[in-house]
């Protein structure tokens, strides 16, 4: 096995679960609504179950450091998270926006993993793809609510947030350093298939919303190599506070 | 599943002991009922391994189950337990035993349907049976509950909101 790829691999998604899990946990308490409120948490929690157990695949096959390790005591710059995930919060347009492109992302990464050559990762996709049924579920829900179902200002500020975040979004499918050996290896179908395969799904779940899928091919790049937005710092220490005060604290 | 019998401990006894061990957030239900309970090993009278796997993968509750397992076996007078915790054998909600669906009615929740796992629509979710009066006049509020494994429903018949197990 290849355990340099697969790391570079577990990484990008690990981190990208990581950080997002960061951010929707922020809506814990200030959701619109209190179902909203829940439901950000609950895929939060989802989200960092997802990153802890890849974070455990690394360290069992892989050499790599402990989860509570991996996941809280790295700089930014040895993060491998995408800009998307990066951001903050900003208004629920922009929250839903992104977790609807980011969990058709995900849906069609851990559905391809079902076939990972890597059994360790083939069977932690089988079980993660039917939790994320649910998060695109309700995406999609919100997506055609505020779209087709929602008023002029609803479908605007929806239109407006998937313009935004569009070139971000581009930016997950920004290759690791082993992209042809993943690839080779069969661990993974690489990050052009994934994109090609992400925009098919966002396009037909789109179709009812009456949301135009931004055609912009802009990308904003660097998360993977360890270039990142001023975002990440402040969250990193945010996140890691009470662990590096006393790593054995239990809560 | 593994029956290696030595001396007197049998598998049975095992999950008989399993029985008693609840899940914290739905305390009417079993660890062995819930489906969660993978494999039980019995290798000598005084050596177990128990084998575990979360319902969702971030589910909170499973490490104070598996430490409860633990203590379960140990209760048994057996001296080497081991709890593995792993995805070999995932979960879904067909592993749900029929006691486990009775438990989880009486909780007040609504079974999960059996279904094909890779296939799944999640449209079954708009017309749930309500645990309270049977009818499937429901509607989904949200496909996220108080916990990671349930969902809110309205009972139209009924005029109740109730708590789904989500199928998964």
């Amino acid at each position: 096995m290849n355990t340099a790829a697969l790391a570079d691999l577990c990484y990008r998604m690990a981190d990208d679960e990581l950080i997002l899990a960061h951010r929707h946990s922020e809506w814990t308490g200030l959701g619109p609504i209190l179902e909203e409120d829940i439901a950000f948490s609950s895929i939060a929690q989802d989200k960092l179950g997802h990153a802890q157990a890849l974070y455990a695949i690394m360290h069992a096959h892989c050499g790599e450091p402990e989860p509570d390790v991996a996941a809280f005591m790295r700089n930014a710059e040895q993060m491998r998270c995408s800009h998307f995930v990066e951001l903050p919060i900003g208004e629920y347009d922009f929250s839903l926006v992104r977790h609807f492109l980011f969990d058709a992302a995900e849906y069609v990464r851990w559905t391809a993993l079902v076939e990972s050559s890597v059994e360790p990762l083939a069977k932690l996709a089988r079980k993660i793809h039917g939790e994320l049924k649910y998060h695109l579920y309700h995406a999609q829900t919100w997506m055609v609510q505020l779209g087709a179902k929602g008023n002029e200002e609803s479908h605007a500020r929806m239109q407006s947030a998937l313009r935004e975040a569009w070139p971000y979004a581009l930016g997950m499918f920004e290759p690791g350093n082993h992209e042809q050996a993943l690839i080779d290896e069969g661990i993974s179908i690489g990050e052009v298939a994934t994109q090609e395969r992400w925009i098919a799904t966002v396009t037909e779940l789109l179709a009812s919303s009456t949301l135009e899928v931004p055609s912009s091919t802009e990308a904003h790049l660097g998360g993977r190599k360890g270039y990142h937005t001023d975002h990440l710092q402040p969250l990193l220490d945010e996140m890691t506070e009470v662990y590096r005060i006393d790593p054995s604290a239990e809560w | 599943m593994i029956h290696r019998q030595s001396g007197n401990m049998t598998t049975h006894d095992v999950y008989a002991a399993l029985l008693a061990v609840r899940d914290p957030e739905i305390p009417t239900i079993s660890v062995v009922d819930m489906g969660i309970v993978t494999n039980v090993e019995v290798r000598s009278d005084d050596d177990v391994h128990v084998t575990m796997t979360p319902t969702f993968v971030g589910c909170p509750a499973i490490d104070v189950m598996r430490s409860d397992v633990e203590a379960a076996v140990r209760g048994l007078g057996v001296a080497h337990v081991t709890v593995d915790v792993n995805f070999d054998e995932p979960w879904t909600t067909n592993r749900l035993t029929e006691a486990g669906r009775a438990a989880l009615l009486k909780h007040g929740l609504a079974p999960p349907e059996q279904f094909e796992t890779l296939t799944l629509k999640l449209d079954v979710l708009n017309n749930v049976a309500c645990p309270y009066c049977g009818s499937r006049d429901t509607d989904l509020k949200s496909p996220f509950g108080p916990t990671l494994c349930r969902s809110l429903h309205y009972c139209n018949a009924c005029l109740q909101a109730f708590e789904g197990f989500k199928p998964v």
